[in-house]
């Protein structure tokens, strides 16, 4: 799925409750990330819950990200991140409409600073790898 | 007789609603709501009576000014403290704190001193101890407390000693609930010649606080706790404290001869007081202590008692929900923790519920983390508090359990 269907998706649910029901099903989908990088090393600072990122080269120069959290809520956000950014190049990377893209799904409230769910922490960890990597 | 639907008329705030529910503020222990009282002095003072304080010649200025003074006089009521000289205005508590830590830390401290404070500090009062220590090199102790949250006097006694300078501990706990036997406390600190400041955000909110009884040396409290403006604070200080302390900041207002070379301090509380004050916050926090008073300081508190005995018998409903602090006598403040769901997870579905709760460590990570966890949702009271707000934080939890348990 790219983030066009999950738009499409989203706009066929009813309330909160069928909307958060399907955000922790796409973080339940997400591949699992290995216990071993359940360290500070690879964690997003400045979350209510436990977030990881780690990052990797592709041959292609495009770059592949995983992501978990211990919450459900913010796993399944993580997911949503992770299927705008990962697999990009930084070009691509770069480019994404993060605030867009939230703003259609109906999400926006997920990305105020007041949160401190991790997903701005998250997006702009993403968008620094894209410069360095 | 209280009347808490009267009360609530008073905060405009309370009767918006929030994602298409009734706004159930239990956030109250962060920061709470002001009423209309405090609203309205703020707009008449900015419509008609605004200008600086201190330094002109003119009505409005005279004007001002003696409302200014006349807040510290409110305060100095609300404390019971002697005069209004030992009345400074800071921020917010932190900068209370730190201003003692600063001033009268750096003078009176050495490196062959101890400073005690309690494992239920919140970060603004540990945070600048810790800073203090780095720099002076005295020994910062720390006294456990109970594994319910309650006080324990064997280990207080135990790490209160000749070499114990400072006492600074809270009056109540932001994550526990826990109040202190302070006026106890202090008279032990005092009998080993150590001064006591005490950290009252929460403890002045939810009763009667006397300074002269207590008998501390200082404490601190925020004005945007005490349902008035943020941006104010309040440091109180024994007289003969404060006047043997340096300046914390250098500036206007605070001085009394200047030359191009020198210059010689004003007396307390305005050698404390660089610059242009939050003058209308002062104003504002003098209302907002008048309203606290004209419900009753002792109403208050009964009326947050009653609501505390409520909670505790409606979250026994809640299958599988902990309370984090369960100190006898603990005032209104609710952490807990629900077997199987994230507080982050919880926080998502209280708030489409119009249940504003705080997540997360409260700004006391140590204390958190000593208590088992690493995040808790905390529910904290305030005088607009009803049963209604009770009953729907208890139907949301329900609601989450239920929600969560399908997955």
């Amino acid at each position: 799925m790219n983030i066009e269907e999950l738009i499409e998706n989203f706009e066929f649910l009813d309330g909160w409750e069928d909307k958060y029901r399907y955000i922790i099903d796409l973080g339940e989908k997400l591949p699992p990330l290995d216990v071993k990088f359940h360290t500070d090393e690879w964690k997003v600072r400045g979350c209510q819950s436990q977030v990881w990122l780690v990052p990797s080269k592709r041959p292609d120069g495009s770059l592949h990200f995983e992501g978990d959290s211990d919450a459900m809520i913010v796993k399944g956000l993580i997911a949503i991140v992770l299927m705008m950014y990962s697999d990009k190049s930084p070009a691509e990377i770069k480019a994404v409409a993060v605030d867009d893209i939230f703003a259609k799904l109906g999400l926006s409230e997920h990305l105020s600073p007041s949160r401190r769910n991790g997903l701005i922490a998250m997006t702009e960890k993403i968008r620094a790898y894209a410069g360095i990597l | 007789m209280y009347d808490v639907e009267a009360v609530r008329r008073d905060f405009p705030v309370l009767s918006r609603s929030i994602n298409g529910k009734p706004n159930t503020f239990l956030d109250s222990g962060a920061s709470a709501q002001k009423p209309q009282q405090v609203i309205d002095r703020i707009m008449e003072i900015y419509t008609r009576e605004y200008s600086n304080v201190h330094r002109g010649s003119y009505l409005l200025s005279e004007e001002i000014t003696s409302e200014y003074e006349a807040a510290r006089k409110k305060v100095q009521k609300f404390l019971n403290a002697e005069s209004e000289r030992e009345v400074v205005f800071t921020r917010n508590a932190t900068e209370s704190i730190n201003l003692v830590a600063s001033t009268w830390g750096r003078k009176f401290l050495t490196r062959i001193d101890e400073v005690l404070i309690s494992e239920a500090e919140h970060h603004a009062n540990l945070v600048p101890w810790q800073m203090l220590r780095d720099e002076i090199g005295f020994e910062l102790k720390i006294f456990k407390i109970n594994d319910d949250g309650s006080f324990n006097w064997d280990e207080y006694r135990r790490c209160l000693g000749g070499k114990t300078k400072l006492v600074a501990v809270t009056g109540m706990s932001n994550v526990l609930g826990t109040i202190f036997p302070l006026k106890e406390m202090i008279r032990a600190a005092h009998d080993v010649g150590a001064k006591v400041l005490v950290d009252a955000c929460q403890y002045v909110v939810h009763q009667k606080t006397d300074v002269q009884d207590l008998d501390c040396d200082f404490l601190a409290f925020s004005g945007h706790k005490t349902y008035g403006p943020t941006g104010i604070g309040v440091l109180y200080g024994k007289a003969g404290i404060l006047a043997a302390m340096p300046p914390y900041q250098f500036g206007g207002d605070m001085v009394d001869v200047v030359t191009y070379q020198t210059t010689t301090f004003d007396e307390p509380p305005a050698r404390f007081e660089a610059g242009t004050p939050a003058i209308v916050q002062a104003i504002g926090l003098g209302k907002a202590l008048d309203y606290m008073q004209n419900l009753g300081m002792e109403n208050i508190t009964a009326h947050e008692n009653e609501l505390v005995d409520y909670m505790h018998s409606r979250l026994s409903e809640v299958k599988g929900a902990h309370e984090v602090g369960t100190a006898p006598g603990k005032g209104g403040v609710f952490s807990i923790a629900v077997d199987g769901i994230h507080p982050q997870d919880l926080a998502f579905i209280l708030d489409k519920e119009g249940v504003a709760v705080r997540v997360g460590h409260h700004c006391a990570a140590p204390l958190v983390r000593r208590m088992g966890y690493e995040s808790l949702t905390r529910a904290s009271f305030g005088l607009y508090t009803n049963h209604v707000d009770i009953d729907r934080f208890i139907e949301a939890l329900l609601k989450a359990k239920t929600f969560f348990a399908a997955h």
